[in-house]
């Protein structure tokens, strides 16, 4: 292994020679990525290259069949408290939100405050609200998730992953179950937290946001990372035909 | 008939056993369910392995060979229990593997993202099953839960053929006092009737509680 400058900002996420399989498929093939603290990546790809397969191994949703994965320095523990615990620092937004469906938006927000960090009851109400005002839904708190719009689910999705305070944050294409007025409003959240200096992998195929808040851009293709490059450097002069091919496609329209 | 010669008194005696036996052991059953359950999807294979036998096990089994199970075979390892209390472990036993298929089958109607968020919080396993997954779980376990739970006071009358006076005995008691035996059946039928309209009664309010749309 080579030692990188570490003069720089600290490696937050590290991914070393990770592999894995589902069945015959070959889904992540020899990954190595190192994510820096307060870095932004955006994660584009076809469907099918095992973009989001990457993001849910960073958190072990997905477990791995090879390689090593550590979280600020601390490798992912095997299933049980000690991954709980891990789990806790690294924030996962997913496609289809997921907030807890008997649950108020507020309990929502509150619940593993409450359970996880054993926060206390007062303080993490403040907190929600906080939060909620912040991702500009705090007039829903008390509503449940079925009463609100995909973006506003969304981000009382971002604000539930906030309120554990979390080292680093993933989003597992946030804006592909949303109507298009919606994707922005969830974006706008996005880009002020990335702004802010969160740590965020995002895998979208939104291509003006990973122009416009990328500080990085990962094109991955049939399990591997083929590209990666500054976004003005990917959009602007693709190295490989993959990537080509891909960005001809989907910048046509 | 009912009402001569101290019959009611009888009769009202089994009714308040057969309710007595039925409740403990519907108790016994839910919450020994509801944990065979959590071993059934929990990440540790022994857990795993031992709820997936004993559902094998109990639910495999005639009721009435568990009866004599608890009633012959405990004694031998000397275990001794009054008769109540082995037909409540029967019965609850017996009962705890079905809860266990069905809560399981309520916990796969949950969707799989509400368990992977609470996850990606740092929820351990357990406050998972019981914070997200379990209450969301209810509703649709409601409807075979009922089944099981009218079916379990109606299974209770093999006890009285191992020593618990209750309801279904005492049709016997009567009948061997020369009692006709159509008239007998007929006030027992009803008696059993009225619990299990109870029970259904009670999930029936249960299920038209206020639902949370998913």
């Amino acid at each position: 292994m080579t030692e990188t400058a570490d003069s720089g900002p600290k490696a937050l996420v590290e991914l070393t020679g990770v592999n894995k399989h589902f069945g015959a498929l070959h889904v992540l093939q020899d990954i190595n990525l190192t994510i820096s603290q307060g870095e932004v990546v955006v994660v584009i790809g076809p469907s099918g290259s095992g973009k989001s397969t990457l993001c849910r191994t960073i958190n072990r949703l997905e477990t791995i069949d090879a390689g090593r994965i550590t979280i600020d320095g601390e490798p992912l523990p095997a299933e049980g408290r000690e991954l709980a615990r891990l789990r806790a620092e690294v924030g996962m937004v997913f496609q289809s939100f997921n907030l807890f469906a008997h649950k108020t938006v507020l309990e929502n927000v509150v619940l593993a405050q409450v359970k996880v960090r054993r926060t206390d009851r007062a303080a993490a109400e403040a907190k929600a609200h906080a939060l909620l005002d912040r991702v500009g839904v705090a007039a829903q708190a008390d509503k449940f998730p079925a009463q609100l719009s995909g973006g506003q689910q969304q981000r009382v999705a971002i604000a539930r992953a906030l309120a554990m305070d979390p080292k680093v944050l993933l989003f597992d294409e946030p804006t592909s179950a949303l109507d298009p007025e919606m994707i922005t409003e969830v974006l706008d959240v996005m880009r002020g937290l990335a702004a802010e200096g969160m740590t965020m992998v995002v895998v979208t195929h939104e291509m003006g946001f990973a122009r416009s808040a990328a500080n990085r851009v990962l094109f991955m293709a049939d399990g591997r990372i083929v590209e990666e490059n500054t976004p003005e450097a990917f959009f602007t002069n693709p190295r490989s035909d993959r990537a080509k091919d891909f960005l001809s496609k989907i910048l046509r329209h | 008939m009912l009402f001569e010669d101290g019959n009611f008194g009888l009769f009202r005696d089994g009714f308040l056993r057969t309710v007595e036996l039925s409740a403990a052991s519907a108790v016994l059953a839910l919450l020994l369910g509801t944990l065979l359950a959590a071993f059934r999807v929990s990440p540790v294979p022994v857990l795993r392995s031992f709820a997936t036998v004993w559902v094998g096990v109990f639910r495999n089994t005639p009721l009435t060979l568990l009866f004599f199970a608890v009633t012959f075979g405990l004694p031998r390892v000397d275990v001794h229990l009054s008769a109540f209390v082995g037909a409540v472990l029967a019965l609850g036993c017996y009962t705890a593997s079905f809860v266990c298929e069905v809560v399981r089958s309520g916990i796969n109607t949950v969707p799989v993202g509400q368990a992977e968020a609470a996850r990606s919080l740092g929820m351990t396993f357990g406050q998972t099953l019981v914070q997200i997954v379990l209450p969301q779980a209810g509703r649709a376990v409601l409807g075979p839960m009922s089944s099981i739970f009218i079916a379990l006071p109606r299974n209770s009358a093999i006890a009285g053929a191992f020593n618990v006076a209750e309801l279904y005995s005492v049709q016997q008691t009567l009948s061997e006092r020369g009692y006709a035996i159509f008239v007998l059946f007929f006030w027992v039928a009803l008696a059993y009737l009225c619990i299990s309209a109870a029970v259904g009664l009670a999930f029936r309010r249960l299920e038209h509680r206020p639902a949370v749309a998913r």
